[in-house]
């Protein structure tokens, strides 16, 4: 530690801060534009110039600046800094001036106006009028890609885009052409950017030059609802925050979250907002002489209440999507156990995994920031920088600091990190299976969705058990055995229990022809379910599911109830209600409590608080809202010992198309304009 | 300098010779590996030698393949820097030299007699033969004004010298490289011999003047001290 005095207070710091974070250590504000916390230093802003005594006789960029660069003064007293002094103040005004002298005066029609960093600053730090009577420079707008908008008028040449696109989303596409005055920010030859993370630049750019195309001109930041979310796209479960304007779900910002997305989320999690205005199902309908109708909830549970009198319970079953509530699996769980059915299945991707098994055997054991503590990684089929992007970009970050064996088997894909490719099906992680372990004191093995999502799932969730055995992945104070989930309500699934009871039939099964008579399809888009049986859809969107099923009732969205979702680490996280379902929809527990009292199996939650409480009653670890409850990683051992041939089939992804994972992601235009673009990148924007 | 941009008319494709692309094989082994990229500048020079003396697109994404860069690295210094011509040059392409010291003396007759000659800045005469743009100080301040055609410099130029000049390139004539005026490199202009010519500057009246100073006022203190040391004596 080392001692420094700022603005008169002495306090010790570590020396290898920089004077910006000493200072702000020390209480005091330093206005900034290109210096932020997860970048590399520029130092090109100039903004945050303070005084030092024991350094160079001139403001100093204090982000570029550490403490142990300082110097003691003559009789051995502590550096001092100023960050308040006539000096500073007239310093950080001249830099104001300067970067004003090209800014345009267009704050009315700016997007960013209202949280933009050069509005706030210039009035905190600038003077008052200009002084400047030249013409200002005028640059010519960029097409950088389908979600970020460019006004390069407004450009401060930060070069936070450039750093962000080089270093934390690790596809370098951004650049600075030209130079001096002339100097233009923009993607080579205009392409389209391909990086998944590429909505984050919206966040990061610290003045309106860019922002994000995807409702332009809509809103202004102070006539927003702000609502504290959890992000469905993918199961890391990313903290977001969602921005209503009355009825309507403006735009969705990532909040910040150490332990699990930092400050970054996806582009999905971040543009899907338009996808739930568009393809919702709004009315009961009810399908009659082979057509959906419009009906009334009494119709509709009507019909359910006629079908289902008499039907033998093995006759009826319910599968629960990718994007449901834990409480509402809870709940349908409960329906389904006072029915005496044992089908009920959340697995629709036919995945194996299974809570038999062990908790460990389906979470994320290592947790996300355990990436940064882990020295060798190997995934298994999954392709982490589309399945889960920013966990991707941890993984990349912990690749660039160096001394990291990183490994793949399965898909090989660009991830934006180097590593060794060991094979594509389960004969290369059958290499694994007696190896000796590696000289690693925190390995991690990820294993994606995708690799127990085929028929001989448990047997490659046997092999994999053994490889982590061999490798030594599971240890004292260390579980290195990860699964990838792509559903955010999976896990949530798993520790309800939502999968086939005794004698139970799994989701494909029930999807077969002739498996079942009455199927309750709980928002579930990604299984094709055979003729033959009457299907009850609870969801959101008129997607596939929708388009087969016999009655449909509406529900709503994950923005427009509470609820608990755990995320692949198995970090219960609670979501707030931010907007209201659309029409007659409803929310998905009111649902299946109405449906319940229809046919004649009353659930006995009235609230939605007491369905959680009972929920949180029978799994108390649901309650431990943001912490990971760790699991057993003794059954990773037992599950060892289970044997099973895997058959050579390569391993794929579970995810194809990034853009389109789920009901809400194909309903949004966005999404579609950026499925389109990955499909054919060497598109140029003037074509 | 003016925003920069590839050319509009682009060639297919771009190849090295075998005889530049073994060249570029040693500049690259220069470096360690993993640090490839080090190399750009002088196979973006290269490639522009090669290639008429300006960097066609496919140069460009050529040169970041061999260096395994991102395009866009490349692109930034093939824009960052004048030197690298994006468009297509005369046969003389001439760089004139504005910056102060070639402003002073005389820069801006440059530029009128460039402008007349060929055109505004960045255009090239009709035949092909000559083009030009303004770029920033040379280096060569000592012989101003200046400019640079193709990889050589012309110095100490007037309009008149200058305008010569161009007719014997564009005529396909030998020139005279350098000073327009028969100087050697920085040296003083012929007949002026040395500048240095007042005797004064040799007699130690004006060089090392200072040091009779410091030298007066030691002997003074060595004097006072002796008469100190004779006071004690006695």
């Amino acid at each position: 530690m080392s001692k420094i005095v700022i603005d008169g207070r002495e306090l010790d710091v570590s020396p290898d801060l920089t004077l910006l974070q000493a200072c702000e250590q020390a209480g005091a504000e330093i206005p900034r534009f290109c210096f932020h916390e997860r970048l590399s230093v520029a130092g090109n802003c100039r903004m945050c110039l303070v005084e030092v005594k024991g350094g160079p006789p001139k403001p100093t960029a204090s982000c570029a600046m550490a403490v142990k660069d300082l110097r003691p003064g003559p009789a051995g007293e502590p550096p001092v800094v100023l960050t308040n002094s006539p000096m500073v103040r007239k310093a950080r005004a001249g830099v104001m001036e300067f970067l004003l002298v090209n800014h345009p005066l267009d704050c009315p029609i700016c997007d960013q106006g209202g949280e933009c960093d050069l509005q706030d600053q210039a009035m905190g730090y600038g003077i008052d009028a200009s002084r400047y009577g030249e013409n200002k420079r005028a640059v010519e707008d960029k097409y950088i890609g389908a979600l970020v908008k460019t006004s390069m008028n407004r450009c401060i040449h930060c070069t936070r885009c450039v750093r962000f696109s080089t270093e934390v989303a690790g596809v370098a596409e951004l650049g600075a052409i030209g130079r001096g005055e002339d100097m233009e920010i923009t993607t080579y030859l205009e392409r389209a950017m391909t990086s998944e993370l590429q909505g984050n630049l919206v966040d990061l750019c610290p003045v309106g030059a860019l922002t994000a195309k995807p409702g332009a001109f809509k809103a202004r930041p102070w006539e927003l609802t702000k609502t504290d979310g959890v992000d469905v796209m993918d199961a890391l479960g990313s903290a977001i925050r969602i921005d209503t304007r009355g009825r309507e779900t403006v735009r969705i910002l990532p909040r910040l979250d150490e332990a699990v997305n930092e400050e970054w989320i996806s582009d999905k999690a971040r543009h899907v907002v338009d996808g739930l205005r568009t393809q919702r199902l709004d009315r009961p309908y009810v399908r009659k002489d082979g057509r959906l109708a419009p009906a009334s909830w009494a119709q509709a549970f009507a019909a359910i209440a006629a079908k289902a009198k008499g039907l033998a319970p093995a006759r009826i079953g319910a599968i629960a999507g990718d994007l449901c509530a834990t409480e509402e699996m809870f709940a349908l769980k409960a329906l389904m156990d006072l029915l005496g059915s044992p089908n009920l299945d959340c697995r629709q991707d036919g995945s194996k995994l299974h809570p038999k098994f062990g908790r460990a055997s389906y979470l994320f054991n290592s947790t996300v920031a355990g990436i940064d503590r882990a020295d060798a990684i190997m995934v298994v089929g999954s392709n982490p920088r589309r399945e889960a992007p920013v966990l991707n970009a941890r993984i990349r970050r912990r690749w660039l600091r160096g001394d990291l064996l990183a490994g793949v088997v399965g898909p090989q894909a660009d991830l934006t990190w180097a590593y060794n490719y060991l094979g594509a099906g389960p004969e290369s992680l059958a290499r694994f299976v007696d190896h000796p372990p590696p000289a690693k004191a925190a390995p991690m093995l990820i294993f994606g969705a995708g690799a127990f999502a085929r028929p001989d799932g448990e047997a490659i969730l046997a092999m994999a058990a053994r490889a982590a055995t061999s490798l030594g992945v599971v240890k004292d104070g260390w579980n290195g055995f990860n699964v990838l989930h792509c559903a955010a309500s999976r896990v949530g699934g798993f520790d309800v229990g939502f999968v086939p009871g005794e004698g139970g039939l799994d989701a494909p099964s029930m999807a077969k022809a002739g498996a079942l008579d009455l199927l309750f399809n709980l928002g579930a888009d990604e299984i094709d379910v055979a003729l033959g049986a009457f299907v009850v859809y609870v969801g959101t969107h008129g997607d596939r599911g929708a388009h087969r099923a016999d009655v449909i009732l509406p529900g709503a969205a994950y923005v427009e109830k509470t609820g608990t979702y755990v995320n692949t680490e198995g970090r219960p996280r609670f979501a707030e209600r931010a907007a209201f379902p659309p029409g007659d929809a409803r929310e998905d527990w009111a649902i299946l409590r109405a449906l319940s009292d229809a046919i004649g199996a009353k659930l006995p939650y009235d609230t939605p608080a007491a369905l959680r409480a009972a929920m949180r009653a029978a799994h108390p670890h649901l309650g431990a809202v943001d912490a990971v409850t760790p699991a057993d990683g003794a059954a990773i051992v037992a599950l060892a010992a289970a044997g099973g041939a895997p058959s050579s089939a390569p391993f794929a992804s579970a995810v194809d198309e990034y853009h389109l994972t789920n009901p809400i992601a194909r309903a949004s235009a966005t999404m579609a304009e950026c499925a389109a673009l990955a499909r054919a990148p060497q598109r140029f924007a003037a074509e | 300098m003016a925003v920069r941009r590839l050319a509009e008319n682009q060639p297919e494709s771009f190849a090295f010779t075998p005889e530049n692309a073994a060249w570029c094989a040693t500049q690259i082994a220069k470096y360690p590996s993993g640090r490839q990229a080090s190399a750009v500048i002088p196979l973006l020079w290269r490639a522009q030698a090669q290639n008429a003396y300006w960097l066609p697109r496919a140069a460009i994404e050529a040169v970041a393949g061999m260096l395994a860069m991102p395009y866009i690295r490349v692109l930034e210094i093939a824009t960052f820097y004048s030197m690298f011509n994006l468009a297509p040059v005369g046969r003389a392409h001439v760089q004139l030299c504005g910056t102060t010291p070639c402003m002073l003396r005389g820069a801006n007759g440059l530029r009128s007699a460039l402008v007349e000659r060929i055109g505004p800045a960045g255009s090239t005469t009709p035949d092909g033969a000559l083009s030009w743009v303004e770029v920033e100080c040379l280096g060569a301040c000592c012989n101003a004004p200046m400019v640079q055609i193709n990889d050589d410099y012309y110095e100490d130029l007037t309009p008149a010298s200058l305008g010569g000049l161009l007719d014997d390139l564009a005529a396909g004539r030998a020139v005279k490289k350098g000073s327009q005026t028969g100087r050697t490199s920085s040296e003083p202009e012929p007949g002026k011999g040395t500048t240095l010519t007042d005797p004064a500057l040799y007699d130690g009246s004006r060089v090392g003047a200072w040091r009779k100073r410091f030298e007066e006022a030691e002997a003074k203190a060595a004097e006072a001290a002796a008469a100190a040391a004779n006071d004690k004596a006695k």
